[in-house]
């Protein structure tokens, strides 16, 4: 199988796998970065939200052959220790409830704060559209999203 | 100060012992202290610390930790519960450390599951357990002391003696742990709680934020394999044979098997009944290095499917239940006077049906279950809210001893219902029994879309008679795939409102495979029922709140026991919820629509105020009043209400899961809606401020949230919704261009 090198969040590690093995599972179940999350994989969920070269990516869908040399950024590398002003945001507010889609929100929030550091309402709607919460904690994610842009404005 | 009475003898449940590395720990059974039916052992000299399944420990220096065996699916449970131990035990919460984790692998099994219940019936065993720590903890204080225990006082983990001198907890966890453990305590009165009612963050915050491995899906072991299972493409099927030629030669791939045997034994007995139509086939198993192999091995499957029972489509259901609807086989659930002489006396009449769809459970995380069986221990861990009956089924099927199962429970990413089905533990059981080595099943979105629990597919025919202004007959029938309403359910409103009331129920047994789904059949009973009794005020020309309040003035000083809302709680939350709401006082181009609803014995009123953007109707906000007793985290009930309520507007206006000979129509999320971001309304909630002991919160605010939709969408529209999903009306969601009448 063909051998590749990636960076993950500052760290270069080389990899093993079938070329079209998606990120997501080489951080999953490779690299035991399982912060980056399953939900469907087919980019309609958002759960597996990584950062590439700073852009939000979904990791489901995107095959390790086509990763390159661009840096990855995973929740586990947004902040040492949960310090990200987004991540203090969601502590703020308490956004999760079962909890699991929410580091791929965070990877899409602050994805797109770093871009738009003052979002609009209606801008950060359309920028969070593609994450879903079946436990339907929008509000709260909205809310964090807002919180997290004062505090990064 | 009130001594709490229970109908149990609370040492049967309660036994504290000294660590070895300093310290005193309290084990007590939750799952009997929460279920009094559940008798507690005779000899209490026979139980040991393996009977216990929740802690409270409490180091040489003070430090609470207690140890929550309630899964956690996202209700809150895991924060509030042990909110109810430290209220009483008097310590400061932010000083309590909160662990899910297990105390001893090998010995200790959690047991309880969660749901709506937990704290309803936690409210005074957990309570208790503080309390009776806390008196033991002062006993031996005062033993210390000299003086009497009723002369100490405590606050937040420190004992005070009327001189002023003080110890910590900690100080005297040594002694605490050798005294009897007192035969009754007294409880606080809820007006000097300094914990419960206040807000409380998500116990596992931080771990969630970060990515902490937390879920099923993020367990791992060394040197464990990855299983995905290719289940019958339709349901009806079944597996005649398959050839693996091409699987077995892919890359990670290590085995393919074939699995059933177990999973029918398991059928025969009757235990499982709702793996049923998947479970009377065989399924191929692929085993691989990792999760991404052995999904692209099942691929690689070729399989051969035969037809073992008639392959239904939506359209066919559909038929059989309004057949039922048109038919005389009914089974009665509840009778009062007699319908039909109020029908035939009537001076109006009115009926309506309503239909709703199957609807998937779609929890974020997909299911999923690890198993290590060995001659000696069948280790089972991952997210799963019926641990006990899993691990009896599994030892049952692999006609093992109950003892040899150790079953650990992770975080859950969502449950609605689903993971009370144990089909993918089975599933996991029966393959590492095979194979020998720590696997871990994993669904793929599409395995658990298509092979799901689903909710039922129902519908509601409903009849009133009216004469001389008044209700005077109602007539609920339901049709419904699987099996009917059950329990106290035709007992809620209007039941005890109306002289001549019925419910009848028949049901259709399809092959496909349903149950529990958030609020099982009052999800879609809500909506039907508050729909109707719009279009019942609308036809008798009366206010449709006063109506609602008329008739609840019927039930006061009802002695029907089966009558368990309340009709002052229910007039006082939609009063509330009128005024809250700004109901009738709306500008123009703002359409509401209202709906309250009883269920998981709390009540609740809601008012969705619908607005016309670019020429469709768009749900802008719900105003949402819920009396569910006192709120132990009105932080995390909050949550409940919000995301309680959107899912309710999101799967009455997106769910749908339809079949075509069998095969579910959407398989992931480009085919299946879900509510988003973009489509959310705003919630506004308030929670009725009592001292009545607290009741169910995470399912009850979701459905009266369609009915309050689909009479605000009448408002706007002037159309009537009576099937969900609306979305697939969209020539109902027409604005007129002229101003509505009436
Ligand atoms: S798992 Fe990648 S978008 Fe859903
Ligand atoms: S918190 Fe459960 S899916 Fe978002």
């Amino acid at each position: 199988m063909p051998k590749y090198d990636i960076k993950v969040n500052g760290i270069s590690k080389s990899v093993d796998v079938a070329e079209d093995t998606p990120l997501l599972w080489v951080l999953r179940d490779h690299l035991d970065l399982v912060g980056t999350k399953y939900g469907c994989g087919i980019a309609q969920c958002g759960a597996c939200t990584v950062h590439i070269g700073g852009t939000a990516v979904r990791s489901c869908s995107l095959p390790i052959a086509s990763v390159g040399v661009q840096e990855i950024t995973t929740i586990e590398g947004l902040s040492e220790d949960g310090s990200h002003p987004v991540q203090m945001a969601w502590k703020e507010v308490d956004v999760p409830q079962c909890g699991y889609c929410q580091t791929g929100q965070i990877m899409t929030a602050s994805a797109f704060l770093d871009k738009n550091p003052n979002p609009t309402s209606d801008e950060i709607k359309t920028a969070m559209h593609g994450n879903i919460c079946r436990c339907a904690s929008y509000t709260r994610i909205h809310r964090a999203v807002e919180i997290a842009a004062t505090k990064l404005g | 100060m009130s001594t709490s009475s229970i109908t149990f003898n609370r040492r049967s449940f309660i036994r504290t012992s000294s660590l070895a590395s300093g310290g005193l720990l309290i084990g007590f059974n939750l799952f009997t202290a929460c279920k009094p039916k559940v008798q507690p052992p005779v000899d209490i000299s026979q139980l040991n610390f393996n009977d216990f399944n929740a802690f409270i420990k409490i180091a040489d220096n003070g430090a609470v930790t207690i140890y929550s065996p309630n899964p956690e699916i996202g209700q809150g449970v895991k924060t509030a519960m042990p909110m109810l131990i430290a209220e009483e035990l008097d310590v400061a919460w932010d000083k309590v450390y909160v662990q899910q984790g297990i105390l001893d692998t090998e010995n200790y099994t959690r047991q309880l599951a969660g749901g709506s219940q937990s704290i309803r019936l936690g409210w005074e065993p957990l309570r208790q357990t503080g309390a009776t720590a806390r008196q033991m903890l002062v006993n031996a204080a005062a033993a210390k002391w000299g003086v009497a225990p009723s002369e100490c006082t405590t606050s937040e983990g420190v004992i005070s003696n009327a001189k002023g001198e003080t110890l910590g907890y900690g100080d005297v966890v040594k002694e605490a742990a050798i005294m009897e453990v007192p035969e009754s305590v007294t409880l606080k009165e809820p007006k000097n709680f300094k914990i419960i009612g206040t807000d409380a963050q998500n116990v596992d915050i931080d771990k969630i934020v970060t990515g902490k491995p937390l879920f099923g899906l993020d367990y791992k072991v060394d040197g464990m394999v990855y299983a995905c299972v290719l289940r019958p493409p339709a349901f009806g099927q079944i597996l005649d044979s398959y050839d693996d030629t091409k699987a077995k030669a892919m890359p990670g791939v290590i085995d393919v098997i074939r699995i059933g045997e177990k999973a029918k034994e398991l059928s025969k007995e009757g235990i499982g009944n709702w793996t049923v139509a998947m479970g009377k086939s065989d399924k191929v198993v692929v085993i691989a290095k990792t999760t991404w192999e052995a999904l692209k091995g099942k691929e690689a499957i070729s399989a051969q499917w035969v037809n073992g029972s008639v392959l239904e489509s939506t359209e066919f259901q559909d038929k059989q239940l309004i057949g039922l609807l048109d038919g005389k086989e009914f089974k009665t659930l509840r009778k009062d006077g007699d319908i039909n002489i109020a029908f035939a006396k009537a001076d109006k009449t009115l009926e309506r049906t309503y239909e709703s769809p199957f609807l998937p459970h779609n929890c974020m995380e997909p299911m999923n279950f690890f198993a290590n069986i060995t001659d000696e221990k069948i280790h089972l861990v991952g997210p799963v809210q019926t641990p006990e009956f899993a691990a009896t089924a599994v030892a049952g099927m692999l006609g093992r001893d109950v003892k040899d199962v150790h079953l650990e429970m992770t975080r859950m990413g969502g449950g609605f219902g689903r993971r009370l089905y144990g089909d993918f533990v089975y599933e996991a059981a029966e393959i590492a029994d095979l194979i020998r080595k720590p696997v871990k099943l994993v669904f793929s979105r599409e395995d658990d879309m298509t092979a799901g629990t689903y909710r039922p597919a129902i519908k509601y025919r409903i009849k009133a008679a009216i004469k001389d202004g008044h209700v005077t007959a109602y007539h609920l029938k339901e049709a419904a795939i699987g099996g009917n309403m059950y329990g106290l359910i035709p007992n809620f409103f209007p039941a005890g409102a109306i002289e001549n009331y019925q419910v009848d129920v028949a049901n259709y047994q399809s092959n496909i495979t349903t149950g529990a789904w958030r609020a099982p059949y009052t999800n879609f009973l809500a909506f039907a029922e508050q729909s109707f009794f719009d279009e019942l005020a609308e036809i008798m020309e009366v206010d449709r709140i006063q109506l609602r309040l008329d008739l609840l003035e019927k039930v006061k000083g009802s002695t029907d026991e089966r009558i368990q809302y309340s009709p002052e709680r229910m007039q006082n939350v939609i009063k509330v919820a009128v005024d809250k709401s700004g109901w009738g006082k709306k500008e123009d181009g703002v359409f509401q629509g209202f709906a309250a609803y009883y269920c998981h014995n709390s009540h609740v009123a809601e008012v969705a105020d619908v607005e016309i953007e670019n020429g469709v109707p768009v749900v802008k906000k719900v105003t949402c009043v819920v009396d569910c007793g006192i709120v132990v985290n009105p932080l995390g009930a909050k949550n409940q209400i919000e995301g309680g309520v959107i899912d309710g507007v999101g799967h009455a206006m997106y769910g749908d899961l339809t079949f075509m000979e069998g095969k579910p129509q959407s398989q992931n999320y480009d085919k299946y809606r879900l509510i988003r971001m973009g489509e959310i309304p705003v919630v506004e909630s308030h929670l009725i401020q009592n001292e009545i002991a607290p009741t169910g919160l995470g399912e009850p605010t979701l459905p009266p949230a369609g009915a309050a939709v689909a009479n605000a969408l009448k408002a706007a529209t002037g159309n009537r919704f009576t099937q969900q999903p609306f979305s697939k009306f969209p020539e109902l969601m027409q604005v007129p261009t002229k101003p509505i009448i009436g």
